[in-house]
């Protein structure tokens, strides 16, 4: 695959923690402005998989590139192109919505003039300008998503890592967030999320689905339901991941 | 009452599986019984005395065999002149006098008050207190014994007169336990509380993501700490100085120099124990077990170490407050410069290096 198209590649990434292997030889490519969905029982791998590829932990063995740097040797460089927003939202309650945006935009690096500028124009697009100065807790929770997201690529990263950012709303909510991941797509990020909805599954290019540190699917949804012969990623789910569970 | 039942079983169940918790319960109370009975002894023991006797007749020399026979006494010195004493108590040869006035056993006799002086070396307040409480005893003993009617008015007035402190300055005694206490209590505390907040609020990993270091967060986080405490430094100082008209005997840039030390001691202790908590509550009492109240009882803040068990004596040295207060007495009251201090900066740097190189060490692995 051509290099510059590539966010994010793997091979053969494993992780070991003692006795225990938590992501087995797993290999993924994924294309810059992809919508990557990485699926997975609880305590299949997805965590330990995604750390690797934010930075956050060495491999045991296997290569791989984030944005086009090694996930083994230039992990700081991985930490500063890509964004991230993590299961509990990330989001400071007892700050406004501003003094949040200010805060991770400049941690990344923007000066004042183009955290204003991002700033504002991410308030409009959200339509949270009139509460700029609203503390974080007093917003609904899909709100708080929705602004956790834009802060994730404030800084215009390549690839963006969400960790189950839609739990605990309506099924309407969570789609009026997916549209936010599909803006950013459409502006050539990469978005690699984990979800436990295989709804959202279904909103993807591609997905695959991890079972007990391995990957068992890897494609994009319309064909891997052909493939299998299965209705919807409920089905591919329950036909890869309980088949292992019961064991 | 049925209803009651499984909320309370539930509620042991809560109990019984929180060590921390259990710890609170158990052992902290046998650890404060431990401490306040056989270590903090407000006792005293062989106290060095001597007896300046104007009288020096029948009921002062009865008198003074009394108390030279306690066992809480021991005579130190044998003085004839006021100016004796103060010769004494400055070599350290006595810790305690007593006056007794001339005309003793006349006044006593005849029931009129009779002025009996305690003197005692201020630097240590409980000991004086204690000192005038067993004299007090003794001398209500020998009164009953020699006048031998219990019910009869007391003629023997017992005042103490502190020496080194005779304005009784209390900001002597309390400041330097105070910025002890108020600086830990800030920098440590709040520190360690507010770095596993970040932790157990996920907060913490979306900054582990972050181009930021684990240096640039703890620094960041103790920063604002550091300044806030400096204020306080100067606050607290300038009202003991301004209001209580302490006196600061030593060099103000080497008493500014050693608190912020302390001050850095103080917060690298709260990053240590913010990288082994995962939650604010355990941050939290591992902070006041761990430092806030060893630094209120072994540091020589109220209970002077000497005093205690040498077992414990040991124990007192790994607290900084320890050496912080006794920098800070040394400087203040005493008027010392560094040549007599640098033992303690010494130990308070080796602290904070030791604890800060244990925190990046364990951020690193996070």
């Amino acid at each position: 695959m051509n290099e510059l198209e590539t966010s994010v590649h793997i091979k053969d990434l494993s992780k070991k923690f003692g006795d225990f292997t938590a992501v087995d030889k797993i290999s993924l490519d994924v294309k810059k402005g992809e919508i990557f969905g990485f699926l997975g029982a609880n305590g299949a791998g997805k965590t330990t998989a995604m750390r690797m590829l934010c930075g956050l932990s060495h491999c045991t063995s296997g290569e791989g590139t984030v944005a086009g740097f090694d996930i083994n040797t230039q992990q700081e460089k991985i930490k500063r192109n890509i964004g991230y927003m993590s299961q509990k939202f990330s989001l400071y309650e007892d700050l406004t919505v501003f003094e949040n945006i200010r805060f991770y935009a400049s941690v990344y690096g923007l000066s004042s003039k183009k955290i204003k500028e991002r700033g504002d124009m991410l308030l409009v697009r959200l339509g949270m300008s009139e509460h700029k100065n609203t503390f974080v807790k007093s917003l609904p929770l899909g709100w708080k998503q929705k602004l956790a997201f834009s802060i994730a690529v404030v800084h215009n990263p390549k690839i963006v890592f969400l960790d189950e950012p839609t739990g605990g709303v309506d099924p309407v909510t969570r789609r009026s967030f997916w549209n936010l991941i599909y803006e950013a797509a459409e502006n050539g990020t990469t978005v690699f999320v984990t979800t436990h909805y295989m709804d959202e599954a279904e909103y993807c290019d591609r997905i695959s689905l991890m079972v007990n540190g391995r990957i068992m699917a890897l494609g994009a949804p319309d064909k891997l339901k052909k493939e299998f012969n299965v209705e919807n990623m409920d089905g591919l789910f329950y036909l890869l991941a309980r088949d292992t569970s019961t064991l | 009452m049925n209803k009651l039942k499984p909320f309370i079983i539930k509620e042991f169940y809560h109990i019984f599986r929180d060590k921390k918790t259990l710890l609170i319960i158990f052992i902290l109370p046998i650890v404060l019984v431990t401490l306040f009975g056989f270590a903090i002894r407000s006792e005293i023991k062989d106290s060095k005395i001597a007896i300046l006797d104007k009288s020096l007749d029948e009921m002062s020399i009865a008198l003074s065999n009394k108390i030279i026979a306690s066992r809480y006494f021991v005579n130190s010195a044998d003085v004839e002149t006021d100016s004796q004493l103060e010769e004494k108590f400055k070599n350290g040869d006595i810790d305690v006098a007593i006056v007794i006035p001339p005309d003793f056993s006349k006044n006593f006799l005849k029931l009129n008050t009779t002025n009996v002086q305690i003197l005692a070396d201020a630097s240590n307040l409980n000991t004086a207190t204690i000192t005038k409480q067993y004299l007090s005893s003794i001398i209500g003993s020998f009164t009953v014994e020699k006048l031998s009617n219990p019910n009869i008015k007391e003629p023997i007035n017992l005042s103490l007169r502190l020496v080194y402190n005779p304005e009784l300055k209390d900001v002597y005694m309390f400041v330097p336990g105070l910025l002890a206490l108020i600086l830990m209590l800030v920098s440590a505390i709040m520190s360690s509380v507010s770095l596993t907040k970040e932790k157990e609020t996920g907060t913490f990993n979306v900054l582990k993501v972050s181009p930021l270091r684990s240096y640039h967060i703890i620094i960041g986080k103790l920063i604002p700490y550091l300044i806030l405490s400096i204020i306080n430094v100067i606050v607290i100082i300038g009202m003991s100085v301004v209001i209580f008209n302490m006196p600061i005997n030593g060099s103000y840039v080497l008493l500014f120099v050693v608190c912020i030390l302390f001050l850095i001691t103080a917060l690298s202790i709260g990053v240590f124990v913010s990288s082994i908590t995962e939650t604010q509550q355990s941050a939290l009492l591992l902070s006041i077990v761990a430092l806030f109240l060893p630094t209120i009882l072994l540091s020589g803040f109220i209970y002077p170490i000497e005093n205690m068990p040498l077992i414990l004596q040991g124990i007192c040295q790994i607290f900084p407050a320890k050496w912080f207060i006794e920098a800070l007495k040394t400087v203040m009251i005493v008027g010392g410069g560094i040549e007599f201090i640098w033992l303690q900066l010494l130990v308070l740097a080796s602290m904070t290096v030791f604890f800060i190189g244990l925190s990046v060490k364990k951020y690193n692995k996070i």
